[in-house]
């Protein structure tokens, strides 16, 4: 038996040792892998920013390099959580540079990232390259100004999905002449315009530029000239793509695309006319991914005769908007009953899914797909039902993630769906009425879900929606082995439902429950689970302030956060009483000390 | 003999109304408040447990869709990006073209009403059978696909979402549209 074995042979082998999930294991093996282990890291993932602060991890990985931090909890996304919560990133990058942190990369989610913070990260670190900001608020533009000023070998600025307070100045045109460097670049969430000759400039001097996701301010006749720039682009995201579509600018770019035979990404069509998407189908053949959900102007039938093109395509994200969506019917005057306004959405609910047909018959390699909700506000929605997730199913064996936003549901599908689609590992559902049962038989959506849990055995992460009683979560506890995220929204009867998840699924790691009736014999159950997992969400349930309390007494390594809005602000409110919003994350590092005033860490 | 022809017809627009003034007061509380989620609407049409088709509660946070997204999808509905509604609008035989704002008119005959201000001419009333037949002019506008439509067809709310830009054409050349 080897006594003895060399550290530079150990930092060697865990060189290949990437996943921050097997490093996190080797450093458990014993103390000397644990001291190797976190001298050599130099990736770090954080999953919580609140369950530990940026001192301990500069202490335990001082060669860090690269950072990924998470801040707000998944139901921030749909405003469950009040501004001012937290997840601010200023104090990482000031504890990074004032230890001397050669940082080169930052990505981030959900957190609060100011102007100040980018400047700070701008200009203290000489070798910085990679920004990654992704669902994230709080900066302008001057900000990205200050990146784009100071870091001298930048290859990455990916903004996704962010709130950015455009200032209209001219950020882009803050890259110097020197900045060759550039990879990637994704300002797509952008509002302003940008100087077009100073980004046409920025394209023609990066050759290695592979990404490049532009915002609706670009104009079509800025894209055309990009493209016969960087045609060994990989990534695209166009811009506004509305013009004349007979015009001499329409078929330079048409030509331009053709010469494009790298790319595999196609995104963007924030504003469209669909006459010009023809000039997007040289490139079609060859993609495998494809996002469509913002284009509010690509109607059904234009949509299914692009992605007819697209043969090759793992991963699309579609929304399918018909186009009669601002009316409701009647018939003169009268409003239709129930019936004859079910035959109209029938009908018009069939574009949607006729266009999931045309996806099911083209698109052999699909893993991934994401249905988005054609129209929120106006009256008269139309989307999709069950049978176009059917159609998904049976033509698309390689299905491994799906989100999908429906009219209605039936627990005969699922179980297809379940039968035909064994591979799924992150399945997301989600019915637009909450509570509505199986559309067939009235009867609740359990054996549906049921169904996907049982034949899923490699599922990881799990939304449910519809009509569901506690034995949908009998099912989940007793099935869903691998899985690690489950989100519930008006579902269960009683405190039962949720002790069979946390009983049952022994990976959990997020679980975020809204408006159900689960309560303090749930939550009380077993208080040793907490620490297995990352964080607990519960919003409109039963939960009593005087339980949170004890389970706050009972585990101190957990922060239990009490989000008051409004009317309770009483100084100690009665322990009887209901709490409105709980969260609730294991933490090394106790109760954070940025938390605003309506927030009370038990 | 009356035969009460409209009472048989199949229109399209919001409930309890006719009149596109009425369609405007409706549907801005519509289009306004962001906290309706579309059970609000699926509530009429679905069956459900609890039978009623009534009005639902509005549900904060449902459909579960990312505020950014919802933000876009919002932003796209109006005619122009940066909120204002500004369109262009030319006349056959004018040198040059003006520009409006939509958005400062409630309805179509305020609209027609300023555009005969603005061009010094005579559009006419419209009817859905004729369009603008008779008139010396008729308005047309360039929806989001980039096709010519005849003004007034549509409900007032959708019309300013979809309008690029107008055009008001000669009575003559107008008459293949108005009979559409």
């Amino acid at each position: 038996m080897l006594n003895y074995f060399p550290e530079e042979v150990l930092e060697h082998v865990f060189d290949f040792v990437t996943s921050h999930r097997d490093r996190n294991a080797v450093s458990l093996v014993c103390k000397s892998w644990y001291s190797v282990e976190r001298f050599s890291r130099e990736k770090v993932f954080i999953g919580n920013c609140y369950a530990v602060n940026p001192e301990r991890v500069i202490a335990r990985f001082p060669r860090v390099r690269s950072l990924t931090l998470k801040g707000k909890p998944h139901f921030a996304d749909f405003n469950l959580v009040p501004p001012d919560w937290g997840g601010y990133v200023y104090p990482w990058i000031e504890a990074m540079a004032k230890h001397g942190i050669n940082l080169e990369e930052l990505r981030l989610k959900r957190m609060v990232v100011s102007d100040e913070s980018l400047e700070l990260l701008a200009k203290s670190f000489p070798n910085f390259k990679s920004l990654v900001l992704v669902s994230c608020e709080g900066f302008t533009t001057d900000g990205l100004a200050a990146i784009a000023s100071n870091c001298r070998f930048l290859r990455e600025l990916d903004l996704q999905e962010n709130e950015v307070d455009d200032r209209k100045g001219q950020w882009l045109s803050c890259f110097p002449d020197s900045c060759t460097s550039l990879i990637s670049l994704n300002f797509a969430c952008l509002k302003g315009e940008v100087n077009a000759a100073a980004l046409e400039r920025l394209v023609a001097r990066c050759p290695n530029l592979r990404s490049l996701r532009l915002n609706h301010a670009v104009p079509l006749d800025t894209l055309q000239k990009i493209l016969t720039q960087a045609p060994q682009l990989n990534d695209l995201g166009t811009g506004s793509f509305v013009h004349d579509p007979d015009s001499e600018t329409c078929g330079k770019l048409k030509n331009a695309m053709k010469k494009c035979k790298s790319i595999r990404s196609l995104s963007g069509f924030l504003d469209v006319n669909a006459r010009c998407l023809p000039a997007v189908y040289p490139i079609c053949t060859n993609l495998t991914s494809l996002n469509l959900s913002y284009a509010p102007g690509i109607y059904s039938n234009d949509l299914i005769k692009l992605i007819c093109h697209c043969k090759k395509l793992e991963r699309l994200w579609v929304c399918f908007f018909i186009k009669l969506i601002h009316y409701t019917y009647f018939f003169s005057g009268v409003p239709l009953s129930n019936q004859g306004l079910n035959w109209i959405m029938q009908i018009l609910d069939t574009i949607g899914d006729k266009g999931l047909g045309a996806v099911a018959s083209t698109c052999k390699e699909l893993q991934e797909l994401r249905v988005f909700p054609s129209d929120l506000y106006g009256v008269g929605n139309a989307g999709v039902t069950e049978e176009g997730l059917v159609a998904i199913s049976a033509g698309c064996p390689k299905l491994n993630s799906i989100l999908y936003f429906c009219q209605q549901m039936t627990n005969a599908a699922l179980i297809t769906v379940a039968k035909n689609c064994p591979n799924f590992i992150r399945f997301r559902l989600c019915t637009l009425n909450p509570t509505i049962p199986d559309a067939v038989t009235n009867l609740p959506l359990d054996e549906g879900f049921g169904a996907i849990v049982q034949s899923c055995k490699g599922l990881k992460r799990l939304s449910v929606s519809g009509l569901l009683t506690d034995q949908v979560f009998l099912y989940i506890g007793m099935y869903a082995e691998q899985l690690e995220m489950l989100s519930i929204a008006f579902a269960g009867d009683s405190d039962k439902g949720m002790l069979y998840v946390l009983n049952g699924c022994k990976k959990l790691k997020k679980l975020e429950i809204r408006d159900s009736p689960f309560g303090n014999v749930a939550l009380l159950a077993d208080v040793g689970k907490y620490e297995t997992m990352r964080s607990l969400w519960m919003s409109s349930c039963e939960v009593t302030f005087g339980a949170c309390k004890t389970l706050a007494e009972k585990m101190p390594r957990l922060n239990v956060e009490i989000i008051n809005e409004g009317e309770e602000i009483e100084a100690s409110p009665d322990d009887r009483h209901r709490v409105e919003k709980m969260y609730l994350y294991r933490t090394l590092v106790g109760p954070r000390r940025d938390a605003p005033d309506f927030v009370w860490t038990l | 003999m009356d035969l009460n022809l409209k009472a048989t017809e199949l229109r399209l627009g919001l409930p309890g109304s006719d009149e596109p003034a009425d369609q405007l007061q409706s549907s801005s509380s519509h289009v306004k408040n962001n906290k309706r989620s579309c059970s609000e609407i699926d509530g009429s049409c679905q069956k459900q447990e609890s039978g009623a088709p009534a009005q639902k509660a509005q549900v904060v946070g449902w459909p579960p869709v990312r505020s950014y997204r919802k933000n876009v999808m919002e932003q796209q509905k109006k005619p122009d990006s940066d909120g204002s509604g500004f369109v262009k609008v030319s006349m056959d035989g004018a040198p040059y073209l003006r520009k409006i704002d939509l958005k400062l008119y409630k309805n179509y005959f305020d609209l027609l009403k300023a555009l005969e201000n603005m061009f010094k001419c005579t559009i006419g009333v419209y009817s859905e059978r004729e369009g603008y037949n008779g008139s010396e002019y008729a308005p047309t506008y360039e929806d989001k696909d980039g096709d010519w439509m005849l003004v007034g067809d549509v409900p007032w709310d959708m019309f300013i979402t979809s309008c690029k830009r107008l055009r008001i054409m000669k009575g003559s050349e107008a008459k293949g549209l108005g009979c559409l």
